[in-house]
């Protein structure tokens, strides 16, 4: 399914996450790695803190719903295999390496973290060979 | 008490603007990472607009003697460039890149597509003991 250049909605949204990520640093003094409290919390390490934060991204998203249900796209017709596969080599792969997205892709570079530059590197080139392998050849 | 204030204010700011920026429509998600298709530069926008502010603040935070609410920063350490890092990297690349969910992403669409978002959530924290125990296989 094609989808639109969306700038506006890009920038606001990477802008919020943004001020998300700087408060946690200023009041808490940690960095913000989803993959971190989903493994920490289904560990029982840190519970209160990882659910908090886990908690507040679900009500993030409903709020967002409150406002604008008629702009999230749900997809429905996605195999439940490839759907698992996925979460498997995300788990596999956040655990090993230590991060994702938000921990190294935001946080990590933000440190200047030649570890989280790297590794932010390999996995969009993997995420682009992944996507072009599932969509063009398999 | 303050501090889980924050991180519970922190979360919900981090889900929204998830959410506003549609990293939690696998659609764009997979249209980002498939350059030779039908490509959408949208989401290198939102990272560029996230690091432009959070690289500025990050230096400006860890200038402080301390976090507002903790007494010290806790911040990660290891250096180290190994294969580990590396073959997680490409692990979660890999996985990224079949269904177009990363972890946030794939909690924030707990809200509304519940039917994809959970069971790639199990499938991450599965994955996670995965890796657990080929790493203690590997170290004995």
């Amino acid at each position: 399914m094609e989808t639109d250049f969306t700038p506006y909605f890009s920038i606001i949204g990477g802008a919020l996450i943004a001020f998300s990520v700087l408060m946690m640093l200023a009041f808490n003094g940690r960095v913000t790695g989803i993959s971190g409290f989903i493994h920490s919390l289904a560990r029982g390490k840190k519970s209160v803190d990882n659910g908090l934060f886990i908690a507040g991204i679900i009500l993030g998203a409903f709020l967002y719903m409150l406002f604008n249900s008629g702009s999230v796209v749900v997809r429905e017709d996605y195999s439940i295999l490839l759907l698992i596969l996925s979460g498997l080599f995300v788990g596999i792969g956040t655990r090993l390496g230590s991060g994702c997205t938000s921990g190294h892709g935001i946080c990590g570079i933000s440190r200047f973290s030649l570890r989280s530059i790297i590794a932010t590197m390999t996995f969009m080139l993997f995420g682009g060979i992944s996507t072009y392998l599932i969509r063009h050849i398999f | 008490m303050k501090t889980k204030i924050i991180t519970l204010i922190s979360g919900i700011l981090f889900g929204f603007g998830i959410t506003i920026s549609q990293m939690s429509n696998p659609y764009k998600v997979l249209n980002f990472l498939d350059v030779t298709g039908s490509w959408d530069p949208s989401l290198a926008l939102v990272m560029a607009s996230a690091l432009l502010i959070t690289i500025p603040g990050y230096l400006l935070i860890l200038k402080m003697q301390r976090p507002i609410h903790i007494e010290s920063f806790d911040l990660p350490t290891t250096k180290q460039i190994d294969l580990t890092l590396i073959i997680g990297a490409i692990c979660f690349g890999i996985g990224w890149g079949i269904a177009g969910y990363c972890p946030g992403p794939g909690l924030a669409a707990l809200a509304f597509n519940w039917k994809e978002a959970f069971p790639f959530l199990i499938a991450v924290i599965a994955g996670g003991y995965i890796s657990d125990l080929v790493m203690r296989a590997m170290n004995k």
